[in-house]
């Protein structure tokens, strides 16, 4: 090239050029792929945590995505604000007597949002989507429920005409299931049994649940959908009622900072997820007129691996379990209201009374390990304490090993932090001697707790078992007496808490939001934290 | 000089081939799986997912197929957004951070090398010290504290822009300049120490001597040879900036590329993470390309080889 000309031109304009460049570019990508929302305004904008993993009712497992789905998506039961079970897409149901058969009948005139008739056999075909191996549903077992559910949802069976599902006519669908479900109506509400227009989804695959593409049966249908930025869902002109609320955005901001100055700047008008709400900030706002906190299913615990030393010893358990002081944790670290957990169901069950499950006595606690032979603490082996390292888990971890050492001078339990996925493995494999996990209950049930227990149950990581517990479930599960079914099931929480002691319950989780309740009507605190979108208004603004 | 361009790229193929194999290597590798969740997964259902995605088999298999998707350009599914390929997901944040991540270039790059000079001229008086102090201040806070102090003053409390989010051109300026501050610092740095250097030389000795104007001197002579360490250190810096920051970018709520470069391995995404890894090796490659293109053209004593 012409050098000494061009390059002496060049060294002038370097500087200017690069800043002319990069403002360029600047205005270049602004112009033309901003993403500038040119969405219409939206009546409500809430926080909703994360980015939603997907919006297929099938295939989501995470609470954030069931929030969206079942705004877009309605199974034959819904929810009304209290979170009691009300109908859905079914007007009306009867239950036979041996509570085995439900039959459903579903509203007249029901319409997907483009317009097509919504039949029985849109259920019964999505339920086989849902069960069919090849679609990898992850909850497909929630309809391991009906007959021969399992065997379809597994591969086994093959034809589906043989699974408990029928539809007789465009608005019957019958239902048959292995035994009396007392939760099953809880069930039809849940995402997982929602319908999906499968037209839809065999035309376009995985690429279904994009907005201009997507149809959905819910009160909302889905608008605009961008990466990170926001959702916006608009009223269903063909729901069969009219909501309050006509448009929704939802932020998938996933720093609880971010959520927070967005709400304490009228940015946004609530927050639902508990974790988008700055742990470190509760106790500051707890007392704020826009602060709510509701008991919620869901329960904090330490799972023993009972097959090494020293916690093959029900002793060691039940001592370590005797001298945790939960109330501290509560106090110190979570912060939130937590009640303290002495059983694995979370109160709010009706008609459940748990056991009292041990209480903390530290005094039992030091007698019981002298007698297992580490008097004091002494000779205790070296024990990890494994947990995951995101949330409020590292602090509850560290304390729980200060309390611990507090009250039987045991110094030899050691932290071992994992990352979130590898925790799950770890916790999968067994691969621990203490374990801090949690549960979040299904359903508004005490058997989602206990039946995670049985010998070898895909959730039960502890390498417990007992003969007993789970024939005892069995009989539950046939046990048509709702009050006789509650009865056996205390029975087997109390072996889980004060006899054999796989785990220690630490606290039961609350459900925390954010709103003015002036500004937001509709959503009141519930137990199984389940808000509807459909049931939201704005006080004082009519539709 | 073209056919430095076409060698450049070229090597870049091995480069770029060795990167993703390693990285996609060691996320298969490590332990814990994209799938897993709280509650166990049944078996069939498991087996199945890994097919659905290309993860089934044993790891050379999978390397295969994937190796083979890449050559192809299309970097796969991602394993945490089921429904989304990691080439739209790309698509979609890559702009975005190039928009914010531009603009801070510019930002980074004007307020730097004119605070760099200004305290040039002024060598240990108390405005140098004054900026200094300032552009060390500037790259040791890290931005996790710097981003939400900016919040609390500009958007809280003076209550001038917003707090967060990405949709309207107000929301950009708070994120930009965060994210220009330890760029631009680091480069004010460079060019000070620079351009001291660079004043003490004969050749500017000569341009004074020849009675030229101090401006003169300093924009026509000296600055031009002693933005070179500042070129050097901008192509590296281009690629870091363009491609967005984890914290920026999750503390404003900006839907950008740069929260995925951690969180598709903390959520052990093979396809997501091999993917952003790309980008962003690619963007490192082609600045330096570019970086050294201007050496070139700016200091003579440079040869092409």
């Amino acid at each position: 090239m012409g050098r000494s000309v061009s390059s002496r031109l060049s060294r002038a304009l370097v500087l200017p050029a690069f800043l002319a460049g990069a403002l360029f570019l600047f205005f270049a990508f602004f112009y033309f792929f901003g993403g500038w929302s040119l969405s219409a305004p939206a009546d409500l904008v809430l926080c909703n945590g994360d980015e939603p993993q997907s919006l297929d009712p099938a295939i989501v497992t995470g609470q954030l995505e069931g929030r969206i789905c079942l705004a877009l998506f309605e199974g034959l039961t819904t929810r009304n604000a209290k979170g009691d079970i009300i109908p859905g897409m079914a007007q009306s149901w009867t239950i036979s007597p041996d509570g085995l058969t439900y039959t459903f009948t579903l509203r007249p005139g029901l319409r997907w949002s483009n317009g097509d008739p919504l039949t029985a056999s849109d259920f019964l075909n999505s339920w086989e989507r849902t069960l069919n191996p090849a679609t990898g549903s992850e909850y497909s077992y929630q309809l391991y429920y009906l007959v021969n559910g399992e065997a379809y949802g597994t591969g086994k069976l093959k034809d589906f005409s043989q699974v408990g599902v029928k539809a007789p006519d465009d608005r019957t669908l019958v239902i048959t299931l292995t035994h009396p479900t007392a939760y099953f109506l809880e069930l039809t509400s849940f995402q997982t049994l929602c319908p999906v227009h499968l037209p839809t989804v065999k035309k376009y695959g995985k690429d279904w649940i994009k907005p201009g593409r997507m149809v959905s049966n819910g009160p909302y249908v889905l608008k605009e959908w961008r990466l990170n930025d926001y959702i916006l869902v608009e009223a269903n002109p063909y729901y069969w009622r009219p909501v309050p609320v006509h448009r929704i955005k939802v932020l998938p901001t996933n720093s609880p900072t971010a959520c927070f100055n967005l709400f304490y700047s009228h940015k946004t008008d609530l927050i639902l997820d508990t974790r988008s709400i700055p742990s470190t900030l509760v106790q500051d706002i707890r007392n704020e007129p826009y602060f709510h906190a509701n008991p919620f299913g869901a329960t904090s615990f330490v799972r023993f691996n009972v097959k090494r030393k020293p916690f093959d010893d029900v002793r060691v358990r039940k001592a370590l379990a005797l001298a945790l002081d939960k109330e501290d944790i509560v106090t110190k670290i979570t912060r939130a209201g937590e009640p303290v957990a002495n059983t694995l169901v979370p109160p709010g069950n009706a008609g459940y009374t748990p056991p009292k499950g041990l209480i903390y006595n530290p005094d039992e606690a030091r007698r019981l390990l002298a007698e297992a032979g580490y008097p004091n603490g002494h000779g205790f082996p070296d024990v990890n304490l494994l947990y995951a390292g995101r949330g409020v888990g590292p602090q509850v971890a560290t304390e729980m090993q200060a309390l611990w050492r507090r009250d039987l001078g045991i110094t030899s339990i050691h932290l071992r932090a994992q990352e979130w996925k590898v925790y799950l493995n770890t916790q999968q494999l067994i691969d621990f001697d203490l374990c801090l996990s949690a549960w979040i209950g299904d359903y508004n049930d005490p058997q989602t707790f206990i039946d995670m227990f049985v010998t070898d149950g895909g959730n039960n990581d502890t390498g417990w078992g007992d003969p007993k517990y789970d024939q005892m479930l069995q009989t539950s599960e046939n046990t048509a007496d709702p009050a006789r079914r509650m009865q056996i099931l205390r029975d087997m929480e109390k072996i889980l808490v004060e006899d054999e002691v796989p785990i220690v319950p630490v606290y039961f989780w609350v459900g925390m939001s954010l709103y003015y309740p002036g500004k937001v009507g509709g959503f009141e605190p519930n137990f199984v934290d389940d808000h509807r979108w459909g049931e939201f208004y704005i006080p004082g603004k009519k539709p | 000089m073209t056919a430095l361009i076409l060698r450049r790229l070229l090597q870049a193929i091995p480069v770029l081939f060795i990167v993703v194999t390693l990285t996609f290597l060691l996320v298969r590798s490590a332990p814990g799986n994209p799938f897993s969740t709280e509650k166990k997964i049944p078996a069939e259902i498991m087996e199945e997912l890994e097919k659905q995605y290309d993860l089934h088999g044993t790891m050379g298999h999978q390397y295969l197929q994937y190796m083979t998707k890449v050559a192809h350009g299309n970097l796969g599914i991602s394993t945490q957004y089921r429904n989304r390929t990691v080439n739209e997901i790309i698509a979609q944040t890559l702009p975005v951070s190039m928009t914010l991540g531009s603009l801070a270039y510019f930002l980074a790059l004007l307020f730097g090398v004119t605070c760099g000079g200004w305290a040039a001229i002024r060598h240990n008086q108390a405005g140098d010290r004054f900026l200094m102090l300032i552009a060390l201040l500037g790259i040791s806070i890290p931005s996790f504290v710097l981003a939400p102090v900016m919040v609390m003053i500009f958007a809280i409390k003076l209550n001038v822009l917003p707090v967060a989010g990405w949709g309207s051109p107000d929301q950009i300026i708070l994120p930009a300049i965060c994210l220009s501050i330890p760029f631009a610092a680091t480069i004010a740095r460079l060019t000070r120490g620079s351009l001291l250097e660079v004043l003490k030389l004969d050749f500017v000795r000569t341009a004074r001597a020849k009675g030229l104007s101090e401006d003169a001197v300093l924009f026509r002579h000296a600055l031009k040879v002693a933005i070179l360490p500042v070129i050097g250190y901008s192509g590296p810096a281009a690629a870091g900036i363009l491609t967005g920051s984890i914290v920026i970018e999750t503390l404003f709520g900006i839907p950008g590329i740069g929260p995925f470069f951690v969180n598709s391995a903390l959520n052990f995404d093979p396809f997501m993470t091999s993917g952003v890894v790309l980008v962003y090796s690619s963007f490192l490659i082609l600045f330096n390309l570019l970086a050294d293109l201007l050496y070139f053209v700016v200091d003579r004593r440079v040869k092409l080889e």
